[in-house]
């Protein structure tokens, strides 16, 4: 299995491992393998791989994941950088399963 | 709304709750073909709220997912033979990833389902299974304290449910990873070129019109002489874009999609050139490019679709990419036009 990664040095994912309380929800979120469990608390494995979906920060009960999520979506950012709000983009789910990005409030995709 | 895949209905001390097979119909199926086809793809739902699958209990697991019809039929289908609450949320016909993204699969919509739902009532444990990529949506710490039900989270696809569910709710690395095989990046290129082929349209049009105005008799003869030339450029970098970057992308060169789009263009280009050259070297030139430009879009479109691009990463390649595509496309289109000129009719 050929392993996809994306652009160097750009995600913004950061940890602050003073905090972390080793819960390992992060990891358990995660679906790009970028976090690991060490020494008990989560650790950042491989920064580049991060698609900044948000998960490992939301779930962490204690604030110690920050990351800037979005969806890395080309029309997305055209969509906004036009003003508009949505548009015929496909948003693709857990297994093939494209659907409507479906944008009430206007974040994210579309 | 009518949902024929509801077969019947079991009386529990909550009330009725609909039964749902783990068969797919037929019409299921052709349902599914259409959607991969953006037919009605924007309002593919099923009603949110509890559904049983098979006949469970008061022991049985609850699953949780999203109302598009094409999710809740791949959870289902995969469950043959298992006794299973399914929790539907309102997620407005998106599936589990990009609803979570958006919010809808989101904390309070998970929490307000499952105290409205009675299932607290219905069962003797307190625990509900999400798909793992609803994480982006779901705090998974604040259910506790809203419903008393803990979250956990299962895996990303569901036909690792039963293994998950056999080998007492523990996910493996590989069920926690987000693959994109080739086999799923071909199931979403009929769509892709759907997409390619009406979005590239207007510039198509435009393109057949402005080559009418080279010299010559015949305004309208000429644009569908030079109209029908533009039909392999067109169709040449929809080609690269929408169908080869998405299947050949681990292999094509470089990260960024706008680039691994203009290498597949300049592939097809480079072939077409061959097989069908054109009458002047202008328009070969002018092809090259608009082929390259088509095809650099359409797969930096596809970064929407991927299942590992990030925002920050999308930026910075459209800030370069984005430029770069304008003006080899008004290059392009300078070529075709002096061709057109020097050519005459």
């Amino acid at each position: 299995m050929s392993r996809l990664t994306y652009l160097k040095d750009v995600a913004t994912l950061a940890l602050d491992r003073q905090r972390c309380v080793g819960c390992g929800m992060c990891v358990a979120v995660c679906p790009r393998a970028v976090l690991v469990m060490a020494d008990g608390r989560a650790n950042i494995q491989d920064r580049d791989d991060c698609m900044e979906c948000g998960a490992c920060a939301r779930n962490c009960p204690v604030a110690a994941v920050a990351v800037q999520a979005g969806v890395g979506c080309a029309e997305a950012v055209i969509n906004r950088m036009l003003g508009r709000k949505s548009g015929a983009c496909c948003c693709l789910g857990e297994d093939g399963e494209i659907s409507a990005a479906g944008s009430q409030d206007g974040r994210g995709c579309c | 709304m009518a949902q024929p895949f509801v077969v019947g209905v079991i009386e529990t001390v909550i009330g009725p709750v609909p039964v749902v097979s783990a068969q797919l119909s037929l019409a299921d199926r052709w349902g599914t073909v259409k959607v991969r086809l953006d037919f009605g793809r924007m309002d593919y739902q099923v009603e949110p709220g509890l559904y049983a699958l098979g006949a469970p209990g008061a022991r049985s697991p609850i699953l949780v997912t999203a109302n598009y019809k094409l999710s809740f039929d791949s959870l289902r289908r995969h469950l043959v033979g298992r006794d299973l609450w399914l929790l539907v949320l309102d997620t407005r016909g998106v599936n589990v990833w990009c609803a979570a993204g958006k919010g809808t699969f989101g904390t309070d919509e998970l929490a307000a389902r499952l105290r409205d739902s009675g299932l607290a009532r219905l069962v003797d444990h307190r625990q509900v299974i999400l798909p793992q990529l609803a994480g982006p949506g779901v705090a998974a710490h604040r259910i506790p304290p809203a419903t008393g039900f803990t979250v956990r989270y299962g895996p990303i696809l569901a036909a690792d449910l039963p293994a998950y569910l056999d080998g007492g709710c523990r996910a493996t690395p590989a069920m926690r990873y987000r693959h994109f095989p080739w086999q799923e990046r071909l199931l979403l290129s009929p769509l892709e070129v759907l997409l390619a082929v009406k979005g590239s349209l207007p510039l198509f049009l435009l393109l057949a019109l402005l080559f009418g105005l080279g010299p010559g008799d015949g305004y309208l003869r000429k644009v569908f002489a030079q109209g029908l030339a533009g039909l392999p450029v067109y169709g040449a970098g929809v080609l690269g874009g929408a169908f080869l970057t998405p299947l050949f992308l681990p292999w094509l060169p470089g990260r960024a999609f706008a680039l691994k789009g203009a290498a597949a263009g300049l592939l097809v280009a480079a072939v077409l050139l061959v097989v069908l050259p054109f009458r002047h070297w202008l328009q070969n030139a002018g092809a090259l490019a608009l082929v390259a430009v088509l095809s650099s879009y359409w797969g930096m479109k596809f970064t929407g679709a991927s299942t590992y691009t990030s925002l920050s990463g999308v930026k910075k390649e459209m800030r370069l990419a984005v430029p770069l595509q304008l003006a080899v496309g008004v290059i392009g289109l300078g070529c075709w036009l002096a061709a057109g000129f020097l050519l005459g009719g």
